[in-house]
């Protein structure tokens, strides 16, 4: 308990990357939830142990495939009903949970407990310059309330300069 | 998937297939094993798909030729084993337990089940759904000529948590098909019986099989049908709407307008009312978050019996994990996880059956409600 200014919490805690369960990195942490004003999005201070795997093999695969796609692409429902992703989904998929950690983040409270339930629409949107852009419809799931929550993402990406989220809003439930 | 078809001309050739083979996930057809490729042999190598653009990229840059036998391996396999619908895949030696199926299957399966284990299984009627679907559980049970006390299992009350009902249905054919042979489970059967529900809330599992994957409740309309649905799991006639609820209708914790409201709550609580003096325990599963939670969850004081059912608890939490090494929490609901009151497994405490769990099944939320089908044996052999 900090007087006036928040609850401040000390983390020791395990990474494990997604794709590879046996290479896991050790992380500490400090986060600490604002007192008051619940729209301000918690203050995340950490320190990695070691160095992530490096991916740019794999990302500029996946970036030079989207690149001389003819058509924009476009999907829906990953995964789907039974769980399965295609295998050329993945990385839409893996970059959606990046970017929703980032919308998490900023909509966290020391009440909440979210995790990405599934895309539900993407579209890429064409530019001009090197970047990816990603439309996302994503469906949030909250755990204490339960309830599924639709959040529109726009996501930005490059293999050299990571993940952006330009633009995101909360998206009211059908009727 | 592709097949690729290689004739080797020269030993580094060989060398460098045989190097690809063992530092990656290929499949070899022809030869049998690395050691067996020969220059001037013909090579058969399945490519996994995403490895196909690697290989051929490293075949070009050796200058080794190859042509694509079969450019798309699954596409054969479907071609070669027509899915059919019919009834023959109801039939529970050909009954897919590690796929997840829709009601009407179920429905015919349980049937099955019965009629091929007729001397231990019997199909019992509990009631019917709000869209009048008709609720049915399997007793197992030995024939003795002593009472035996009884677990209850229950599965899907949670219409989107596919992984239970798949787990219940798992659970019953593990249990048939091995209790001549698995001394544990010949011992469970002579002193217990067995009853399965394996589809609590059959209107929102078809819900969420035909219109949204993740509907949650029940498919009762409220407001003249300008809303649907109450949450079975708040419904129950335990500190009903004290806390962990919504009064609203659009909530998926709406807990309605008072306790056993719903047909399927009231379904299952008078089946299990009439029996419960010898009902020793009461497991109800969900998904996801890997935890086994003990009352209460509608107050932070614990049962009179909580270190029994910590125990209890610890053992099959150690247990499952040492099957794969599943991590799962074990603790008090209001204190590890939230604050819910109408609980099933609150309520079944409370009238006195003094085993009462929830089980919360894989995943801790990569894949959440969304379990791939591959995950199906794993989660339920460790549960088992």
């Amino acid at each position: 308990d900090i007087d006036d200014v928040g609850h401040k919490y000390h983390l020791e805690l395990v990474l494990e990357d997604v794709l590879d369960k046996d290479s896991t990195v050790n992380c500490t942490a400090e986060v600490l939830y604002h007192l008051g004003n619940k729209n301000i999005a918690p203050d995340v201070q950490f320190t990695i142990e070691g160095e992530l795997k490096n991916t740019d093999e794999a990302d500029n695969i996946f970036y030079n495939r989207i690149k001389s796609l003819e058509k924009e692409l476009v999907a829906e429902n990953i995964p789907d009903s039974h769980g399965n992703v295609s295998p050329e989904m993945e990385p839409i998929h893996l970059l959606a949970w990046v970017a929703s950690g980032y919308v998490i983040w900023q909509n966290s409270t020391e009440n909440t407990k979210f995790q990405l339930a599934q895309i539900k629409h993407v579209k890429q949107v064409k530019r001009s310059d090197e970047y990816l852009e990603f439309d996302y419809m994503i469906l949030l799931h909250e755990m204490v309330s339960q309830e599924i929550i639709p959040w529109q993402m726009t996501v930005l990406w490059h293999p050299q300069h990571g993940v952006q989220v330009t633009q995101d809003s909360r998206q009211p439930k059908h009727a | 998937d592709q097949v690729l078809h290689i004739v080797p001309e020269t030993f580094q050739q060989v060398q460098h297939l045989q190097h690809l083979c063992s530092t990656l996930p290929l499949d070899l057809w022809k030869p049998l094993l690395p050691e067996d490729i020969w220059a001037g042999e013909d090579l058969h190598i399945r490519v996994p798909a995403p490895l196909v653009e690697e290989v051929k990229d490293s075949l070009d840059q050796h200058m080794i030729s190859y042509k694509v036998l079969i450019p798309d391996v699954q596409e054969l396999v479907d071609q070669s084993m027509p899915k059919e619908r019919s009834s023959q895949r109801q039939v529970p030696e050909g009954y897919v337990y590690t796929q997840y199926h829709p009601m009407e299957e179920i429905y015919q399966w349980m049937t099955q089940i019965q009629k091929s284990n007729s001397e231990l299984v019997t199909q019992h009627y509990l009631g019917k759904t709000i869209e009048n679907r008709t609720m049915y559980c399997l007793r197992i049970s030995q024939p003795s000529d002593k009472t035996k006390k009884i677990i209850w299992m229950d599965c899907g009350i949670h219409a989107r948590e596919w992984i239970s009902p798949a787990f219940c249905q798992w659970f019953v054919k593990e249990i048939l098909q091995n209790h001549k042979s698995d001394p544990k489970i010949s011992r469970f059967l002579q002193n217990l019986d067995l009853y399965v529900l394996p589809v609590l809330n059959i209107d929102g599992y078809i819900y969420s099989w035909e219109k949204d994957r993740l509907w949650r409740k029940n498919r009762s309309p409220h407001m003249n049908g300008t809303c649907y649905g109450t949450d079975l799991n708040r419904n129950f006639d335990s500190s009903w709407g004290s806390i962990g609820v919504s009064y609203n209708c659009s909530s998926e914790i709406f807990c309605r307008s008072g306790p056993e409201s719903e047909p399927e709550t009231r379904a299952v609580a008078q089946f299990i009312k009439r029996k419960k003096s010898d009902i020793l325990c009461y497991l109800t599963i969900h998904s996801y978050g890997q935890y086994i939670l003990t009352p209460y969850g509608s107050t932070t004081k614990p049962p009179s019996n909580i270190e029994e059912l910590m125990h209890v608890a610890e053992i099959a939490a150690a247990a499952l994990m040492g099957k794969y090494g599943t991590s799962y929490e074990v603790g008090p609901t209001a204190l590890i996880l939230y604050s819910n009151s109408g609980s099933s497994r609150d309520w079944a405490h409370t009238i006195g059956i003094p085993f009462s769990y929830t089980f919360e099944l894989r995943d801790k939320g990569t894949h959440g409600f969304v379990l791939p089908p591959d995950q199906i044996q794993p989660t339920c052999e460790e549960t088992m």
